[in-house]
């Protein structure tokens, strides 16, 4: 038995039960050694999702799409919404798809806790697992929705610039900011079901806050810097800015990070003030 | 001190009354609350009940040991196992754990339907808290171990509940922890896995499996020692709702003065097992001398309906009707009742004359033993168990020379 156990001597394992105990150290070494549980979550809801749908993962593709299509005919087409220059279809599926990405994964994410209820009274793991899954399982839908720009681009006779290698930490930034957000109501939503109804219309109210389907230079100068503490504002600006190969924003980007990593750092603050209260509550 | 390897000191558990539909509010609840009373804010008010679920509990398991804990329901079991899992948090006090944990609250966590049996090996695998490396490596022997072979690739909605147990079963079976924290549905569950079939505490296994005890009552721990008197412990003083029978005061006539359950060596239990006999000790009064006195029993349903009644006249001997104080002990042979609550009525009468009656004088469980009138099912129906025969053979237009086959059964 012991030479099949991993991680050498038994005396290595200690663990320590006492109100109130929070090591950070003791938590990321908790959660190197259940990565790989990380993996199968991520995969588990990446296989179940499109179970027993027609369209199976058509799906990730035909909401941002779809979206677009609405918003030209509306917005594009009938009131003329300008794009910075860019036929309006491409510019609105440039926002789209990182806001679709960002607006699944915190619904996933806000609701990803009470999914699991009875999990979390029957066994052991970082629950921050969770969540964390539901961001990177809604990656995967992202991945497969950025292919489809390319079509896009094509047949309106454009190129994505090289500067779309830039997508990659664009994304990472995404992730982070989504998994901030979702942590915070993911807590909260054990606590306060509220969450789980008001999020839907929390997502569309920051959608319209953000340069989504609008470009961002309709925003008077004088309330950019303002503008730039919704990280999704620098974020989406960025992707457009990367695949056009159009100037990036760098000043507003560098805000919407330093945002970014506030909001990270609520939700992280909130999932662990209320993480030992999950099993009880929930 | 070097050789425990949990160490529980002074664990206590404090809940609220309530707990789920109290700290679940509504955010409008929360809100309103603050507007009507700022100043008690949402941490929620002094006005709130707490219990306690588990009150300085402390013991120590060492290497090697198998330690049960033995308690009724909502005496503090799941709530101990849940805090040493690390699923909740203690309130008051601190534990240690020494070696690899692997904590067994039920079978199959994490698994999900739509998932193949190998997917869901993986999952609960790594939930249980292995690797993907030892999963890769103990692979073939849990699919070897749970007999699925053919069906690994099979979404588990597919599956059986036998064949969903027995992969669930696989995977738990190859952790190989050090330390092992298991709920008693597992306990139970060997090659038969019959999951099932004791819903309840069996109190054969944990004297089978385990070394030493703890027993728990109302969260604290009055008593803890070796298994087999912690179990006796357990069955002499935590039936439900009063196993035994005192007068408040004598009244000077043909009287009832008290009931007491016991086993069969006279020593005092509140919950008899199916399968052992048990005696119902009886003692009472008559203040004067009464030819032609009776005592009666009846055992009734806990809805009151009279499952059997007997009395002293059924054994066909005269009783003492001198003026005195009496015992009549009443033994009720092994494998009659099955596991159920029960009440006890008692009746001290004269020629249709009733000098006492005691409706029901106590109410007392009957725990399952180990018998395999049990096996397989979740609780067999009924009361009481009737030793029939059955004959069963072959319709006799089909084959006229078949030998006609009996199954009697057997106990």
């Amino acid at each position: 038995m012991a030479q099949i156990a991993e991680g050498g001597e038994p005396s290595e394992y200690l663990i320590v039960i006492e109100p109130g105990r929070r090591r950070l150290r003791e938590e990321i070494a908790d959660l190197l050694h259940y990565r790989d549980l990380l993996y199968f979550l991520t995969r588990r809801d990446l296989s179940v999702r499109y179970k027993q749908t027609v369209l199976g993962v058509l799906w990730a593709i035909l909401q941002p799409l779809l979206t677009m299509v609405v918003f030209s005919v509306f917005l594009g087409n009938l009131a003329r919404v300008p794009s910075d220059g860019v036929p309006y279809p491409v510019f609105a599926y440039l926002g789209l798809l990182p806001w679709t990405y960002f607006s699944s994964a915190v619904t996933r994410g806000a609701m990803s806790l009470v999914a699991h209820a009875n999990l979390l009274g029957k066994v052991y793991f970082p629950r921050v697992l969770i969540p964390l899954s539901a961001t990177l399982s809604a990656l995967v839908d992202f991945a497969i929705a950025a292919v489809i720009l390319v079509g896009i681009m094509l047949y309106f006779d454009m190129f994505p610039a090289a500067g779309s290698i830039l997508l990659l930490p664009l994304a990472l930034l995404t992730a982070l900011l989504a998994l901030g957000v979702g942590m915070w109501l993911a807590a909260l939503n054990v606590r306060y079901r509220d969450v789980q109804h008001a999020t839907p219309f929390l997502m569309q109210i920051w959608m319209f806050a953000t340069p989504v389907v609008y470009p961002g230079s309709l925003v008077p100068e004088s309330y950019r810097a303002w503008f730039h503490l919704n990280p999704m504002a620098g974020i989406i600006a960025a992707y457009r800015g990367a695949v056009l190969g159009t100037p990036i924003d760098w000043q507003g980007l560098s805000i919407s990070s330093a945002a970014t990593l506030v909001f990270l750092g609520l939700g992280i603050w909130q999932f662990r003030r209320m993480d030992r209260f999950f099993a009880d509550v929930v | 001190m070097a050789s425990s390897v949990i160490r529980v000191d002074r664990l206590s558990k404090r809940y609220r009354v309530g707990g789920r539909a109290q700290a679940q509010r509504r955010l409008g609840e929360a809100l309103g609350d603050l507007v009507r009373a700022p100043l008690r804010k949402l941490r929620g008010s002094p006005a709130d009940e707490t219990f306690w679920a588990l009150k300085d509990v402390s013991f120590e398991v060492s290497r090697g040991e198998v330690l049960g804990i033995v308690g009724k329901n909502g005496a503090g079991k799941s709530t101990l196992l849940k805090i040493l899992s690390r699923i909740t948090e203690p309130t008051e006090g601190r534990a240690e754990l020494r070696g690899r944990v692997a904590s067994l609250l039920e079978v199959g966590t994490g698994f999900h339907g739509e998932l193949s049996g190998r997917e869901n090996v993986y999952l609960n695998g790594t939930f249980l808290g292995m690797r993907k490396r030892e999963i890769d490596r103990k692979f073939d022997a849990i699919v070897a171990f749970s007999e699925v072979d053919r069906f690994i690739d099979t979404p588990v909605k597919r599956y059986s509940s036998g064949m969903y147990v027995r992969l669930a079963f696989a995977v738990a079976a190859h952790l190989e922890p050090e330390i092992l924290l298991v709920d008693e549905v597992l306990a139970v569950g060997d090659a038969e896995f019959q999951r099932k079939c004791l819903g309840k505490m069996n109190m054969a296994a944990v004297q089978r499996l385990c070394s030493s005890a703890i027993l728990l009552r109302e969260g604290k721990v009055p008593f803890s020692g070796d298994s087999v008197s912690v179990v006796a412990e357990y069955l002499r003083g935590d039936g439900l709702g009063g196993p035994r029978f005192r007068a408040e005061k004598e009244t000077g006539r043909a009287q009832l003065l008290s009931v007491d359950l016991r086993d069969t060596n006279g020593v005092e239990i509140a919950r008899p097992l199916s399968t052992t006999p048990f005696v119902l000790d009886l003692a009472y009064i008559l203040p004067k001398r009464a030819p032609g006195t009776r005592v009666g029993i009846g055992v009734l349903s806990v809805d009151g309906i009279v499952i059997f009644t007997s009395n002293t006249r059924d054994v066909a001997a005269e009783v003492p009707s001198e003026a005195g104080r009496y015992r009549a002990r009443v033994t009720v042979p092994d494998n009659v009742l099955l596991a159920s609550d029960y009440h006890l009525a008692v009746c001290i009468y004269n020629d249709g004359e009733i000098l006492d009656l005691h409706e029901p004088a106590i109410s007392f469980t009957v725990e399952s033993g180990p018998s395999p009138l049990y096996v397989g099912q979740f609780r067999r129906k009924g009361f009481v168990h009737v030793p029939c025969r059955w004959g069963v053979e072959r319709d006799s237009g089909a084959n006229q020379d078949s030998e006609p086959v009996t199954v009697r059964q057997s106990q």
